[in-house]
């Protein structure tokens, strides 16, 4: 009996569709896993690994015959509730939606972010990281502005976050200005490359639109690497200033008769103060941007972006300036990247142009779409997720660029709407609204 | 004029194997509307293929170099159209019916994945390769300056002018070309009539795959050294010349290609070579402000 129920098995649907990708996998491992391009003195020559081959494509076999059967299985186990528990669907509906859940979560999130510090497990790698997840919100939330409110494509938004680096390290090294000062001058530098970029697209739509910002990032990153005697070429700048708390600097003693941070409030230095100082910098900068970008939507600009972002042509009809509308939000836009560009080129203290790639305008993209376009809690998730994570995951070492494309794959795949969708206009007309908006006028 | 004309050389040369690759964009583009992100990558791929296959033949014992470049083709084109089709399969066909940029985020993330598993299953550092042909024919003579094409030269522009012929007229003529066009045109519609559009679909992704494998060949011919970063730039150019031509439009593909390859080598022989992908896009931005939509588009008319 056994073994005809084993030969059985081999002709089960779900068998062969995995032997057969496990073929697929091999015929793709054959040429690049299984052969070894050695070099040596001589030239090139081969090695050959055909075990890689057979654990690859055995890894899919598995792989595959495992997602079948727990598809199987979570499918007969939904079917089993709705069989066991016919008011399963309607307990469901009185668990709190989405909905509510978006009107308290960004609140928690925000004084979890402000008490981040204080908690005992938040050592000083974790504020650290913190920082960096921070940098990309603002980014996103910038990059936000273009891709998901005027729904402008931009696939070379880390141009704006080098130009802000950029003016910052040039200015303070070269002028001597302050970072107080520079902040704003560079989100200023920031969004008049934005209108330089904006002038010429305005005609171009969708995908014309991507290609041409993508070519202005790498012009951007061609230049920075080419134009030494500014930009120091591909070895970058160093010695970058550090910021200061409003004229006090973070260091240990007093520099030149000013009194430090720590001998100004009379406590003991500690190199924390400045992680948690810069921490508490980019915090503020990003609640400040949400508040703005969150108030922004609700006027008519914001309520224009998104009229562009719906129909263009419609747009134009109802007597609104396609022109002035994209413009405003490639500045504004660039404005942001200028502001987090010159936030990070002080933390890091070293830029090079290494910092600033397509890899970069992409994780920024990938974070505004996979945050659902337009929502600022999704976009304060999807940095956690695509930053945080792969920085924990720093062990993974030369593994972990292909575990970060795989991921940013299986997450399009799971969510292609993003983690909180919303494609409503932020405001609309209700029935309330409309009456109330009738009695004023009369 | 001697010199003049051996950029013109090297810029056709260059502005073949563009043109090869910007086929795969182009048709993508026009059947899914999507970029395909990860073709410049397929490219890379086919390169390092084609040199597995250059040592592995050189392993067997096959020195005869025409045989050694047409067995080399076939199993670069085989193998990377497993690649093209794969990845359709699993990181795009699951997409179809998600918002606009879904596809485009998880191509990056298949760009990221084939660059770093290259990188990982072949090392860092370049590769090199002995020259295999070595014969140049002069076209001038009088001068100081002779001007030169080599062998291989006229091998890539024949290549490719003769898979354009024969594409072409696969497109054109054949009932699977005509399928295709269908879908490109009414995806839904063509469903409707009976058309497997899953199939098609897959097939152009096979087919882009494939040219982009025959222009990773050629290159790993004409330049001798290859790394898993080659795809990144190729691939914004060749999407550039996809672009610059009219997005959808195959002629459009090979004469932006021809004119991104003309531009670069003019540029490179005439003023820097530091700049000269700077001079690329900027041409490509000129041309895009007074033609939005490519030299040889149709300009999309919407309605409201």
């Amino acid at each position: 009996m056994a073994p005809i129920a084993s030969l059985r098995f081999f002709k089960e649907p779900h068998f062969i569709d995995a032997a057969r990708a496990a073929g697929v996998a091999a015929l793709l491992a054959l040429p690049l896993l299984g052969f070894r391009l050695v070099d040596s003195a001589q030239g090139l020559s081969l090695g050959y690994r055909f075990s890689w081959v057979v654990t690859a494509a055995l890894a899919v076999f598995l792989g595959r015959l495992a997602l079948t059967y727990s598809g199987i299985a979570r499918h007969e186990a939904a079917a089993w509730v709705t069989r066991s528990f016919p008011h399963a669907a309607r307990i469901r509906s009185h668990v709190p939606s989405a909905v509510v859940l978006e009107k308290f979560a960004p609140v928690l999130l925000a004084a979890f972010a402000l008490s981040l510090p204080w908690f005992s497990f938040a050592d000083r790698t974790l504020v650290d990281r913190a920082t960096l997840i921070l940098i990309y919100v603002m980014l996103g939330t910038g990059l936000n502005i273009v891709v998901g409110l005027a729904g402008l494509l931009d696939l070379g938004y880390a141009a704006f976050y080098a130009v802000g680096a950029y003016s910052y390290a040039l200015l303070s090294l070269n002028l001597g200005l302050s970072f107080w000062v520079c902040l704003p001058l560079a989100g200023l530098l920031a969004a008049s490359f934005g209108l330089v970029l904006g002038f010429p697209v305005l005609r171009l739509r969708g995908d014309y639109l991507a290609i041409v910002t993508l070519a202005f990032g790498e012009m951007v990153h061609v230049i920075l690497l080419n134009w030494t005697p500014v930009t120091g070429g591909p070895n970058g700048i160093a010695g970058i200033p550090r910021p200061d708390f409003f004229g006090l600097a973070f260091v240990a003693g007093s520099p030149e008769g000013e009194p430090s941070f720590a001998q100004y409030f009379g406590i003991p230095f500690s190199p924390l103060h400045r992680v948690y100082f810069l921490y508490y910098l980019i915090l503020a900068m990003v609640l400040i941007a949400g508040a703005f970008v969150w108030r922004l939507r609700r006027l008519p600009l914001g309520r224009a972006w998104e009229a562009l972002r719906e129909d263009e042509i419609a747009c134009r009809s109802l007597g609104l300036n396609p022109t002035r509308l994209k413009l405003s939000a490639f500045a504004l836009g660039a404005a942001f990247a200028g502001f987090a560009g010159s936030f990070f080129a002080s933390r890091q203290g070293f830029i090079s142009p290494e910092s600033f790639t397509f890899i970069e305008s992409a994780i920024i993209l990938a974070i505004v779409v996979l945050g659902g376009m337009r929502s600022q809690l999704g976009i304060a998730l999807a940095a956690i997720l695509i930053v945080g994570l792969p920085e924990w995951f720093r062990y993974l070492d030369e593994y972990r660029m292909v575990a970060f494309g795989a991921a940013m794959i299986l997450v399009m795949l799971w969510r292609p709407q993003g983690l909180s969708a919303q494609r409503a206009p932020t405001v609309r007309l209700t029935p309330k609204r409309a009456q109330k908006a009738k009695a004023q006028a009369r | 004029m001697d010199y003049f004309l051996q950029q013109l050389v090297n810029g056709i040369s260059l502005g073949a194997i563009y043109a090869l690759i910007a086929i795969g964009y182009t048709m993508v583009y026009g059947i899914i509307g999507m970029i395909n992100f990860a073709h410049g990558d397929i490219y890379m791929i086919g390169a390092f293929i084609s040199l597995v296959g250059f040592l592995l033949l050189a392993a067997v014992g096959i020195t005869f170099v025409p045989l050694a470049i047409a067995l080399v083709l076939v199993m670069a084109v085989a193998f990377t159209a497993v690649y093209g089709w794969t990845i359709e399969r699993i990181a795009y066909r699951p997409l179809r019916g998600a918002p606009r940029l879904a596809p485009l985020i998880s191509a990056i993330g298949v760009s990221i994945v084939l660059q770093n598993y290259v990188q990982l299953a072949q090392g860092a550092r370049v590769k090199p390769l002995q020259p295999m042909i070595t014969g140049t024919m002069s076209l001038s003579t009088g001068g100081d300056f002779r001007v030169t094409i080599s062998i291989l030269q006229i091998l890539i522009i024949t290549l490719t002018l003769v898979l354009m012929a024969a594409f072409t007229y696969f497109i054109r003529s054949t009932p699977f070309g005509r399928a295709q066009r269908a879908t490109e045109q009414d995806r839904t519609m063509a469903a409707l009539l009976g058309v497997d559009v899953g199939r098609v679909i897959s097939a152009t992704f096979v087919m882009g795959a494939a040219l982009a494998a025959v222009a990773g060949v050629m290159v790993t011919l004409y330049y001798g050294v290859i790394d898993f970063y080659i795809g990144f730039v190729a691939g914004i150019k060749a999407f550039s010349a996809a672009v610059l031509g009219g997005i959808g439009s195959l002629p459009g593909a090979v004469l932006g290609g021809f004119m991104i390859g003309l531009l670069e080598a003019f540029w490179s022989g005439y003023f820097s070579i530091a700049y000269k992908d700077v001079a690329v896009f900027a041409i490509l931005v000129l041309v895009l402000i007074f033609r939005p939509s490519g030299l040889l588009g149709r300009p999309e008319i919407e309605k409201v």
